[in-house]
């Protein structure tokens, strides 16, 4: 049996679809990435990754103009099917501006760019993207971003994870990841990807991937 | 005539000897573009007129060089049909004026460096100086360098992974701004500068050309700064991290697919440089129509377009079949790719305006026949040693200590790192803030471990063994981790070469630094040159910055610099006494430091491979700046808990605990492991257990004074320090 497709989407300026690619194929995925231009996504994919970076150089607002490319047209109908996304850090801030999460992420409270690990709360356990752990378990994970705080209703969607310990951004709600109220569409500015391999530390960030092709 | 009544080439900054090497060159008058390129090319920053007769001394060969200095940045063999590649560029004087822009382009010229080889940035460090942080200037200047760094460095997807930051009153108005990016290329996929293939097609990829830059390589980078600087702020580039990442994208996918005979970056000098360098080493010429060049503003002279150093170019040559594929390359990277010319046999560099040809120099002419210069050397006599009975003895060891972790050239620099992506690409294994960053190579099990690091106390007092300190303490960095150190990169960083002292200065320690890469086996693969670095009220201290690669066969192997296991044994590693001569406890620039051992650091650094290999070691960290106390310190404070040591006194109890000198290395390890590390220890390297990791406190027992300070508080002092003197103004 050939494995599940999972769309890695590129824009110009996208920078974490190499590791993202390598996570996806890490939970027996394969990766096919996706340029901006295109309106279909790949034959055959079952779920769609957005990875981070800079998409136009943050021109206009982190994730504006990456919102309104050819590509998330067909994003927004696999998410409207039911289908799974995974927004990361600029992934998000595109999700956000795209209508699929609620919210904004605006600048960071202390207004400078911040690179650091986190150790992030299950919120809501009931979403594919914990993987089973229960509500109070941690994953380690690392953030680095300097437009991250999640801004809007916390009622309007669903509270994935949350920063432990003090608020590094100045996100409502301490939030790091939310869903939308279905639970297929996922956001988040920690990145798990960075948190894939042993020799860096931390292995917490497979379960987000493995919930694509759960 | 210029606007100031002075010769136009006076303006341009040549001397009337080279104007009058130029006309006898050229047999003839040179027309004011081709006088402009001159004055460029034969500027210190591009021809390093008064130091290239030096750096001959440097190693340069080795088994594994792949490229040696020459190129756009140098490689060497890793292993699995890679190439580690890479290179550090000083960017000083545009920082000066313009800190942000100065620092943020200086990261882009350096990655143009790296992909202009072929190779894929897999890290980037860089190496800071500025004044105290007592002033606002400085503190100006040190908050933009690093928030350009962050922006351009964030941006475009490289890991920021290491480096040094100091500050000293030397460096108050001449700020050091030093780039060094690592890129990895298969061996077959290397490309080189030099153009080749009659009617191959000659091709502008990237930004559009504009004023910015003009003159920046000559005006500013290769004079002193004076009063007027603020003027000088148009010559400074700004720079678009937003093309530069699909310029890297663009081109290492061009490379990839075969599509390009040569590549070379647009730097200093512009378009002139790259097509000069080009023609130069692929002994051809090179015609360029600069009407088909993508402006991006009109009224631009023929001369500002053939030296405008508007940032994220490449010149590429390729092949004419090559040329659609290579257009749709660049438009699906929402770039231009433009054919602005092609090779040609003449060994000439000709440039067509509206039709006319207004250039036409044999590019040797530029590259190969700028007057070269000896510098002076008036030698210093060699500085008295402290007399110690002259530093008064601390009441306080502890209060001695903590004072010590505040200084912002010892505390913690987290203010800066955390500003910066240090991990994109999921490989960064150790991050900012130990001995070295290390990185994994993709695709394979093994890592580098890169460091930038320089030791200019020393070799402003004694320059021979301060080149050599240099290497030497970047290279034990990089052996902390467990690496091979396998290759060096070079920054010299110095005042105006032809006053005072400062030429022997330069001369000495490059031999100092020759002759311990040589001991240690680390060639030189790639440099740079900034001279001038100095105002009216002085010099800056002869600043040799040294970057250092090592290898890891097996990168989980990789030793930190964190005490973290309860009960280990802390080792001494090393050789050398401790000296309070030009320490940071004694705390200024004075003194006779004692000379460093290249041939006992060789013998330490196998030590602490072997160790590595075998996994024998907990941890390793550097005794440097701050002495053993601080060293421990540190390790203790990356691992949360605590440690007790004693020590011999030596002359004091001071200087045993915050001197400085030789080759030490503070290590922790299994106490079972203590006799195979003994064992494997040569001659010149000293193995001591001198205490026990554990509690929540260190404490240094120096023949029975003792100093015990909280984690607690060493953290506080340690972790505050940078951000309250940023707050506090």
């Amino acid at each position: 049996m050939s494995q599940p497709r999972v769309a890695v989407l590129r824009f110009p300026g996208t920078l974490d679809h190499e590791s993202a690619a390598r996570a996806v194929e890490g939970v027996g995925a394969e990766p096919v990435f996706t340029h901006h231009e295109d309106a279909a996504l790949p034959d055959g994919t079952v779920a769609v990754v957005i990875p981070g970076g800079f998409s136009y150089g943050d021109h206009l607002r982190p994730g504006a103009l990456a919102s309104r490319t050819p590509i998330m047209g067909a994003v927004k109908a696999h998410a409207a099917g039911g289908g799974r996304v995974l927004g990361i850090c600029n992934g998000f801030q595109i999700l956000c501006e795209s209508g699929l999460l609620p919210g904004v992420l605006r600048p960071n409270a202390s207004l400078s760019f911040i690179c650091r690990q986190a150790e992030l709360e299950v919120a809501d356990s009931g979403t594919a993207w914990t993987g089973g752990r229960a509500e109070g378990e941690t994953l380690s994970i690392p953030f680095k971003h300097h437009d991250g705080a999640w801004f809007g209703d916390p009622g309007s969607t669903r509270v994935v994870l949350r920063y432990r310990g003090e608020n590094p951004n100045g996100s409502i709600d301490k939030i790091a990841g939310i869903s939308n109220l279905a639970g297929n569409v996922m956001g988040l500015m920690p990145h798990p990807e960075e948190a894939q391999d042993p020799l860096l530390g931390s292995v917490d960030g497979r379960v987000l991937f493995a919930a694509l092709v759960a | 005539m210029g606007d100031s009544g002075k010769p136009l080439y006076e303006e341009l900054g040549l001397l009337p000897a080279e104007y009058d090497r130029v006309v006898q060159l050229m047999g003839r008058e040179p027309s004011d573009p081709e006088l402009v390129m001159f004055s460029l090319m034969w500027s210190e920053h591009c021809s390093y007129k008064h130091s290239k007769p030096l750096l001959k001394g440097f190693p340069t060969t080795g088994p594994r060089v792949v490229m040696g200095p020459g190129e756009n940045a140098g490689a060497v063999d890793v292993g699995d049909g890679l190439a580690i590649v890479f290179k550090v560029e000083s960017h000083n004087h545009p920082s000066a004026v313009e800190p942000f822009q100065g620092a943020a382009t200086g990261v882009g010229g350096i990655v143009r460096d790296i992909i202009a080889v072929g190779a894929k940035p897999i890290a980037l460090l860089d190496s800071l100086r500025f004044g105290t942080l007592d002033s606002a200037r400085s503190r100006f200047l040190f908050r933009r360098a690093v928030e350009g760094i962050g922006h351009y460095g964030n941006c475009i997807g490289i890991p920021n992974v290491g480096g040094e930051v100091q500050f000293d009153e030397r460096y108050e108005d001449s700020c050091l701004v030093n780039a060094m990016c690592v890129g990895v290329v298969p061996h077959d996929k290397i490309l080189s500068c030099a153009a080749k293939g009659l009617g191959n097609r000659l091709v502008l990829i990237g930004n559009r050309t504009g004023r910015d830059g003009i003159g920046g390589a000559s005006v500013l980078a290769s004079a002193e700064l004076g009063d007027d600087d603020a003027d000088k702020r148009p010559s400074v580039q700004v720079g678009d991290p937003f093309t530069e990442r699909k310029l890297i994208d663009c081109c290492l996918a061009m490379g990839e697919a075969g599509l390009l005979v040569a590549l070379q970056d647009l730097g200093a000098a512009g378009l002139t440089s790259a097509a000069s360098e080009m023609a130069s080493r692929g002994e051809v010429g090179l015609a360029i129509d600069l009407d088909r060049v993508p402006l991006r503003e009109q009224g631009l002279a023929p001369g500002e377009v053939l030296v405008s150093e508007s940032q994220e170019r490449m010149l590429a040559i390729v092949e004419p079949a090559n040329m659609d594929a290579v257009v749709e390359m660049a438009r699906r990277h929402e770039l231009d790719a433009t054919d602005i010319g092609e090779v040609t046999d003449t060994g000439e560099l000709n440039a067509l305006w509206r039709g006319e040809e207004v250039v036409r120099i044999p590019s040797l002419y530029l590259t190969d026949d700028v007057p070269f210069y000896e510098v002076p050397r008036n030698a210093m006599p060699a500085p008295e040693p402290i007399d110690l009975s002259t530093v008064p003895e601390p009441a306080d060891l502890g209060a001695a200590w903590l004072a010590l972790m505040g200084d912002p050239n010892i505390a913690s620099k987290r203010w800066v790192f955390e500003q910066y992506d240090q991990l994109v690409g999921a490989g960064t294994m150790r991050r900012p803030g130990g001995d070295a960053g290390v990185v994994r190579i993709p695709g394979t099990n093994r890592a580098i471990a890169v460091t930038l690091d320089c030791a200019e106390w020393h070799t402003e007092l004694s320059p021979y063994e301060g080149g050599m300190a240099s290497v030497l303490e970047a290279a034990r960095n990089v052996a902390c981790t467990g690496a091979v150190p396998i290759a060096a990169t070079d920054c010299l960083n110095y005042a105006n070469p032809d006053k005072g002292s400062t030429g022997w200065r330069l001369a000495e320690s490059i031999r100092g630094m020759a002759d311990a890469l040589t001991a240690i086996g680390a060639p030189i693969v790639s440099g740079n040159v900034s001279l001038y670095n100095e105002s009216p009220r002085g010099p800056i201290y002869p600043t040799p910055v040294v970057g250092i690669v090592g290898l890891l066969d097996d990168a989980s192997t990789s030793v930190g610099s964190a005490f973290d296991r309860q009960g280990d044994a802390i080792v001494l590693i090393g050789y050398g006494e401790p000296r309070v001569d030009a320490s940071r406890y004694l705390g200024r620039c004075a003194g006779r430091p004692p000379a460093p051992e290249p041939a006992n650091d060789a013998a330490l650094f196998r030590l602490l491979a072997a160790c590595a290999a075998k996994r024998l070691l907990t941890s390793a960290h550097d005794v440097s700046e701050g002495g053993l106390a601080v060293a421990l310190a540190e390790s203790a404070i990356a691992g949360g808990v605590g440690a007790s040591v004693q020590v011999p006194a030596g002359r004091r109890a001071d200087e045993a605990m915050f001197g400085e000198g030789g080759g030490r290395v503070v290590a922790s390890c299994d106490p079972a492991h203590v006799d195979a590390i003994t064992a494997l220890a040569e001659a010149g390297v000293e193995v001591t257990v001198i205490g026990t990791v554990g509690g929540d406190e260190v404490s240094v027992d120096a023949g029975g004074s003792t100093a015990r300070v909280s984690l607690r508080d060493l953290a506080q002092v340690w972790e505050g320090s940078i951000p309250a003197a940023l707050e506090a103004a």
